[in-house]
């Protein structure tokens, strides 16, 4: 397998690396608190993909038996285990949003600022 | 068959609790705490009886809904899990005890919630301990995680800053976990622990494996606050109110060492934990030296949290049996350490209304059980026999010395002689400080020094924790023996 191939082949997992990375990226150098939420959820989403990436066959079909397909080669039909965990860890995504959230309105309404040095200013 | 039921009593205790103290407390407002206790007494009770279940004929495992292990989810009682459990639930037992007056005092509008999310932190505490499973693993990762950044935020006014900085961080954490249970799902196909464990060996030397533990260890120590990745710890555990304090600080970081531990026993010690050891070692002496340098009580407290998780952490992963014992011992000790460290530091808060170390003058005498409660912790935070501190380290340092790994056995050394200095600097301000005759504040104060104790139940359930750590230390031999020397993994 030369490099290229090697490449192409997991073009799909170093796309959601480069992904993973901007989000933490954005997590660590963006000074509102906004902003880092969205990185989070970059993160998190990278994550999930990430998973459901690992499912994919090429020719195969949802994991649902189809007779004109025949039903003894497993190379046919998806894993639809990561997808069903993937729903989990979109349900706990989706509630850490809403907590992270919730935050930032108790945040804004006290400091009136979600910029984050000022807020560690206020709060010395 | 019908207490085979036992490992999947206990999480779901409490949240069927979390879900009936709303309930109940719209009705009586009383009612959360008792409600609470009850919860956590009955799973107490569980978590013993399948102790001595295990302890009797072994290992039991419930599988959900009936499914085998490969296709269902299982949850197993295993001699570590089983240590792991009775800690949590005692723990937890009282420091709910002694949170009722405590919580009227400092958040009282919020009781209901606090209860309930503390329902949720310890349904997801037990959970992560019992399952079978490392996608389950992940839910209840993710469940006690979000109640604890709620019960973080329930605090002072700087309390919700705080908690989104942990917030952040934890989620981060969380997602290294998942990211690297992707790569080890992706090269076993499995998700079942003890399948995975036979599974790996046949697939070690794939790079992704390595990689997919590295990602776990990663998200392991940002949950658990190990050294570079600690930034979040001392923020929440400061700003938080001092029960959410006292119930997270001793077992909300030592139940992410449980999940290192079994990700480690699952990958067979791969030799990438030397590189942990150090970061460890560096963590044990960074996190005592800025203890030092803190003036407030709780903040010094969450920085020597971080240095003990060092200590954790060297134990597990100098990878031998000696060490190991000591690291699980030592997360007994350390769990009963901070839970009396920070509940009589919620009480000092509450009645003299202050946690700067150096207005601590007269402790003794206005609050003379809190401070031998606060003492004997102390001396087992220092490592002074006959407490449970000397023992575990003593362990640890055996171990390193088993392991050949001499600069180990001095930084534990050199610690000690660390924990010494800060500690002593508390009880230094609290005893030997004279009052300066200048400062009319401090004049005043010494009118007023005449006994002003916490109620009956904070002090009690402190004491009764502050003995524990007394025999934890003189039956040390026993309860390694007994119920450690069964949790040891094959190295």
């Amino acid at each position: 397998m030369t490099a290229f191939e090697f490449a192409e082949g997991y073009s799909a997992y170093f796309l959601l690396v480069v992904l993973f990375a901007i989000g933490l990226y954005g997590m660590m150098m963006k000074q509102n608190l906004i902003k880092k939420i969205m990185g989070m959820s970059i993160v998190q989403s990278s994550v999930i993909l990430f998973f459901i990436v690992s499912a994919y066959k090429d020719d195969a079909t949802v994991s649902v038996i189809d007779y004109t397909r025949g039903v003894t080669n497993p190379d046919l039909y998806l894993n639809p285990l990561p997808h069903t965990l993937m729903l989990t860890a979109i349900v706990v995504a989706v509630v850490t949003l809403g907590v992270s959230f919730a935050l930032v309105i108790m945040i804004y309404k006290r400091y009136k600022t979600l910029h984050e040095p000022t807020l560690l200013e206020l709060m010395k | 068959m019908s207490d085979s039921n036992l490992p999947l009593l206990i999480p779901f205790t409490f949240l069927l609790t979390a879900l009936l103290i709303p309930l109940a407390g719209s009705v009586r407002r009383w009612a959360s705490q008792p409600l609470a206790v009850a919860a956590c007494l009955f799973s107490l009770g569980c978590s013993i009886a399948g102790m001595a279940r295990v302890f009797d004929s072994g290992t039991f495992r419930h599988y959900l809904a009936g499914w085998q292990p490969p296709i269902g989810i299982e949850f197993v009682f295993d001699p570590l899990a089983a240590f792991f459990l009775v800690l949590i639930t005692g723990v937890g037992t009282l420091v709910l005890i002694y949170s009722g007056p405590i919580a009227a005092e400092e958040i009282m509008g919020k009781r209901i919630g606090f209860y309930a999310l503390s329902m949720l932190l310890l349904a997801g505490l037990t959970g992560m301990v019992v399952t079978g499973d490392l996608f389950n693993l992940y839910v209840f990762l993710e469940i006690s995680a979000l109640a604890s950044y709620a019960l973080v935020a329930i605090g002072d006014p700087r309390a919700p800053l705080s908690a989104f900085r942990y917030l952040t961080l934890g989620t981060v954490g969380a997602s290294f976990y998942l990211m690297g249970l992707a790569f080890l799902f992706m090269s076993t196909g499995t998700l079942n622990m003890a399948e995975m464990a036979a599974l790996l060996p046949s697939v070690n030397h794939e790079p992704q494996v390595v990689i997919g533990v590295v990602l776990i260890l990663l998200g392991a120590g940002l949950k658990m606050a190990l050294f570079p990745m600690h930034a979040w710890l001392p923020d929440a555990y400061t700003n938080a109110s001092s029960p959410a304090t006292a119930l997270i600080a001793p077992i909300g970081t030592k139940v992410a060492v449980y999940l290192m531990i079994r990700v480690l026993i699952i990958s067979g010690f791969p030799s990438i934990i030397a590189v942990i050891s150090w970061v460890a070692a560096v963590g044990i002496i960074a996190g005592s030296i800025l203890a030092i340098s803190q003036s407030n009580l709780k903040r010094m407290l969450a920085y020597s949290s971080v240095a003990n998780i060092g200590y954790i952490v060297l134990g597990v992963t100098l990878a031998n049996p000696l060490a190991f014992i000591g690291a699980v011992l030592h997360i007994l000790n350390h769990a009963l350490m901070k839970a009396v460290l920070f509940m009589s530091a919620g009480g000092i808060f509450s009645k003299l209304g202050t946690l700067n170390i150096s207005q601590l003058r007269g402790l003794p005498k206005k609050m003379p059980f809190t401070t031998t409660a606060f003492l004997i912790a102390v001396l087992s935070m220092v490592g002074i026999p006959p407490t449970g501190g000397f023992f575990s380290k003593i362990y640890l340092i055996f171990g390193a010395i088993e392991a050949s790994a001499w600069v180990f056995v001095a930084v534990i050394l050199i610690s000690t002689v660390l924990n010494f200095f800060y500690f002593f600097r508390v009880i230094e301000f609290s005893f030997f400080k004279p009052a300066t005759k200048a400062d009319p504040a401090q004049e005043h104060k010494s009118e007023t020094l005449k006994m002003d104790e916490m109620s009956m139940s904070m002090l009690l359930s402190t004491l009764i924790l502050a003995a524990a750590i007394v025999v934890v230390g003189v039956y040390n031999g026993g309860i390694v023996d007994n119920f450690i020397a069964g949790a040891v993994p094959g190295f």
